[in-house]
């Protein structure tokens, strides 16, 4: 079972305390998003999903992050390999620079031991569909990746993050730094990817986390305010807090 | 679409990737040893051998003849003290000038190449400095001298203070400067008054790093003040110098002098390392503070 | 602000604005005169290396540059035994410090080191304070002594028997020769090329360095994917600074390299650089023949060596820092979408 429970997970920077004992569970099959206003530990939160939370010099965090029934922080868990099964897109595209369209496609793939050419570009072609971008760039694999459009590119890291065929999407605001055509476009690709991926997103956007979202989890200052299906988040909030945010009157 | 199934092959990181990891870390853990180990011989070696020969004469005597117990090295110091001394003299308010020009006036094309040549300088080897202030300044007075000696580290030592006095010249803020030239304050007095003092720390910083590479510069005295067994304070006459007699001595054949130069050696070294750190440890809690 | 400025301002309140900008233009051509006499500086000292260097170069013309004998007596002046010295202790020095000070760069920058990072960095720019002459005693009395016994004789017996390669490590050798000149000034040349590589590999975006790490891959993998193929060019740039200093070093060197005028293949065998002759040489050159022309010749070609070399290392430290600070972002990447929360 793919399905991701959180259970008191507690993240600081340094001596500052940023997380606090977040309680949550990520289905399988589904979209879970994250929403709450600038500041309120969302990002930090879906970066202790792949324990790179960490990688910031005097971070740290506690607590149970439980992923096909084994605790992720557990003293023997490699954070290397749980990063292929827990794949990240990024706020801000950010291919490889100097490696073409196809490289940075199966960038992960060389990673684990490659394979012959002509099976890299096969799943660089699977990725790349997969992603939505193959008729985009069948013509232009070999160019540098930074010189596709910023909608392209995003789709290009979430390509490159499919081919290594982990069993998690996490999607950082990912679409922060895009126009609307492109957020719209990446959406629909999430409604199709979230068949065979648990996904969950963080977005500041409430109308996407309405629109894309199956379950939705409304944070403030570091905790979970409320969790549940996104329909009665944005519509009959239990707390009033959530309903105070979902309507606008803050944030 | 994707398979569903992820391939079970690729669920493990494979032993060669760990290996290869463990075996890059431990080749840079390697390398920091590796550096480190010269700074702890040196150090070490110098320390031992140079303490024996410390005593009141080392400081206070002017060297007894070849092989004749006793004896020291005062005129080294002295002369250090007057050449060094010179050196400040000239290139402080020099260093200190440029980098008011490159920061509170310097756009354009002037200040750009003043970097660079402030850049240019910086590379040039210390001997090439040597023996352009030996033809320039000993050749034509006929002798070599302290002031000549002053003058080749001033070479040296100018661009070091300009570039990093321009640096902390920088740092001061921009409000400051404004507020007061809002008040009617001819810009002249705005920097000389306000600017410069605010950044009198960095500069006195900038000054200390200046000086404990004017202190270390052997080549560039070698051939501007040539050395003295005796003390000399006529700024005109070949003058002794610390890191210059430890030249020499080393590569006497007599040991006596060996072990004066190791002596040498060890002031020097402790002499230029404080003064680097004191300089560093300054800056940091000036950075500090300007946060 | 202090009493004293605030009198200032009072008194140049009063109507005198001619003077208060008599004031400023004065001390602002003062110090353009000061700065533009950094330039004059520089070109006063070309001028003067170039134009007592011209004799020996006017007479020998290049021969100066390919001759392989020196002879002050017989006024000779052939310097090929100092370029090769001076170019084969630097590229010793370079084949040695390079690696170490990327590996040491990365160690810095890259690995996780908590308290260490700080004393590691002080220590390592400790090494670059140390005064020459304090690198040449400790070459001359301990280093080179160690290197005679030790190291010498066992690289003359294992590299030394090696056909081809052999051929650097043969010879007897006795007191100071290339390879410990080149192993000194390793040392000396460390730091700079450790900060510089530093530098520009804190350059590089994390967001690369996340990119490859939420891949799954491991610290190695992700300095080869996302660190080094941006810095090469940096590096290099470093190299070149590294090497400029190590071509410049005149005592360290002048005391360890052994003074001999041969020029051979062994790199056991004792040396002579350009600037160690200038030092050893200078007291006797007398302006009278082409003595003292040629030491200059020499000086000036040292200076011009370690100018093209500067140029060309700061031109490839600018140009990968800006393809570092600028890449990566293409056009089409929109403004941030339309604010979907109000209030």
């Amino acid at each position: 079972m793919r399905r991701i429970e959180v259970s008191g997970l507690s993240a600081w920077f340094g001596a500052n305390q940023v997380l606090h004992d977040i309680n949550m569970v990520a289905q399988p099959r589904a979209v879970t998003a994250v929403i709450g206003p600038s500041g309120c530990g969302k990002s930090t939160f879906i970066r202790c999903l792949n324990r790179m939370h960490e990688e910031v010099p005097g971070a740290r965090a506690s607590g149970k992050v439980l992923f096909d029934g084994q605790d992720i922080y557990g003293p023997d868990m490699d954070p290397v390999e749980i990063r292929r099964r827990i794949g990240m897109v990024f706020q801000k595209p950010n291919p490889f620079p100097t490696m073409s369209v196809l490289d940075n496609a199966v960038a992960g793939l060389k990673l684990m031991g490659g394979g012959n050419r002509s099976w890299l570009d096969e799943q660089g072609e699977r990725a790349l569909r997969a992603a939505g971008l193959w008729e985009e760039v069948k013509d232009r694999l070999h160019e540098p990746g930074s010189k596709l459009s910023g909608g392209q590119q995003q789709r290009l890291c979430i390509a490159r993050a499919l081919a290594v065929e982990p069993e998690v999407l996490l999607m950082a605001e990912h679409c922060s730094a895009l126009d609307a055509a492109s957020t719209l476009r990446i959406e629909e690709l999430i409604a199709e990817l979230m068949d065979n991926y648990t996904v969950v997103i963080v977005t500041h956007n409430m109308q996407q986390a309405a629109r894309v979202a199956d379950w939705t989890m409304f944070m403030l200052s570091g905790e979970v305010v409320e969790y549940g299906p996104t329909q009665k988040i944005f519509t009959r909030p239990d707390n009033k807090r959530t309903e105070d945010y979902v309507t606008g009157r803050f944030g | 679409m994707i398979a569903v199934e992820p391939s079970l092959q690729r669920a493990r990181v494979s032993p060669v990737r760990r290996w290869k990891n463990r075996a890059f870390t431990a080749a840079l853990w390697a390398a920091g040893f590796l550096a480190l180990l010269p700074l702890v011989f040196i150090a070490g070696y110098v320390l031992a051998k140079g303490v024996r020969a410390l005593n009141l004469d080392f400081f206070t005597k002017e060297p007894a003849a070849p092989g004749q117990p006793g004896g020291g090295i005062v005129q080294s110091f002295i002369g250090t003290g007057i050449i060094v001394g010179l050196a400040v003299l000239f290139s402080v308010p020099l260093g200190i000038m440029t980098a008011v020009y490159l920061s509170e006036y310097g756009r354009g094309r002037v200040a750009r190449s003043v970097r660079f040549v402030a850049e240019i300088l910086l590379s040039t080897p210390s001997i090439v400095a040597g023996a352009f202030i030996w033809v320039l300044v000993v050749v034509t007075l006929g002798s070599f001298s302290a002031l000549a000696g002053g003058i080749a580290l001033t070479v040296l030592m100018w661009p070091i203070i300009a570039r990093a006095a321009e640096e902390v010249l920088r740092l001061v803020p921009q409000e400051l400067r404004e507020g007061a030239l809002a008040l009617g304050v001819p810009r002249w007095r705005v920097i000389l008054r306000i600017v410069v003092p605010t950044a009198g720390a960095g500069i006195f910083t900038a000054i200390m790093l200046a000086v404990a590479r004017g202190l270390g510069e052997t080549a560039p005295i070698l051939l501007t003040a040539l050395g003295n067994d005796f003390i000399n304070v006529h700024p005109t006459q070949p003058t002794d110098a610390l890191p210059l007699r430890i030249f020499n001595y080393a590569q006497s054949p007599i040991d006596q002098w060996h072990t004066i130069a190791w002596g040498g050696a060890v002031i020097l070294l402790v002499g230029v390392l404080l003064l680097s750190i004191t300089a560093r440890v300054l800056s940091n809690r000036q950075l500090r503070r300007t946060r | 602000m202090s009493q004293t400025v605030l009198d200032d301002i009072s008194r140049s309140r009063a109507p005198v604005r001619k003077r208060s900008r008599f004031g400023d233009v004065l001390f602002r051509r003062s110090s353009l005169g000061v700065a533009a006499g950094l330039i004059a500086l520089l070109g006063l000292m070309v001028w003067v290396l170039a134009q007592n260097g011209d004799h020996v170069l006017a007479h020998f013309g290049i021969h100066f540059f390919t001759g392989r004998s020196w002879n002050p007596v017989t006024e000779t002046y052939g310097a090929l035994p100092f370029i090769f010295g001076t170019l084969v202790t630097s590229a010793i020095a370079i084949v040695l410090a390079v690696p170490v000070s990327v590996a040491l760069a990365l160690l810095i920058n890259e690995v996780r080191l908590g308290w260490l990072r700080n004393p590691l960095t002080v220590l390592v720019d400790l090494l670059a304070a140390i005064p020459s002459v304090v690198y040449g005693l400790w070459g001359l009395f301990i280093m080179v002594p160690w290197f005679d016994h030790t190291v010498e004789p066992f690289l003359a017996e294992t590299v030394g028997r090696i056909p081809l390669l052999g051929a650097l490590f043969r010879g007897n050798p006795n007191g100071g020769d290339l390879l410990s000149a080149g192993v000194i000034l390793a040392v000396m040349i460390l730091p700079i090329v450790t900060a510089i590589t530093r530098e520009i590999i804190a350059i590089v975006p994390n967001e690369l360095r996340e990119a490859a790490l939420a891949l799954g891959a491991t610290r190695y993998e992700m300095i080869r994917m996302s660190v080094l193929p941006y810095a090469r060019g940096g590096i290099v740039g470093a190299t070149m600074l590294g090497l400029g200093r190590a071509l410049g070093e005149t005592i360290a060197v002048a005391m360890v390299v052994g003074n001999g005028l041969g020029l051979g293949a062994s790199l056991l065998r004792p040396g002579y650089t350009i600037p160690a002759v200038i030092a050893n040489e200078f007291r006797e050159a007398s302006s009278i023949g082409f003595h003292r022309s040629a030491l200059l010749a020499l000086a000036l070609t040292l200076m011009a060596i370690a100018l093209v070399l500067a140029a060309m290392s700061r031109l490839l430290v600018g140009r990968t820092a800006k393809l570092l600070a600028g890449g990566g972002t293409a056009e089409g990447a929109a403004a941030p979408s339309a604010p979907a929360v109000s209030g």
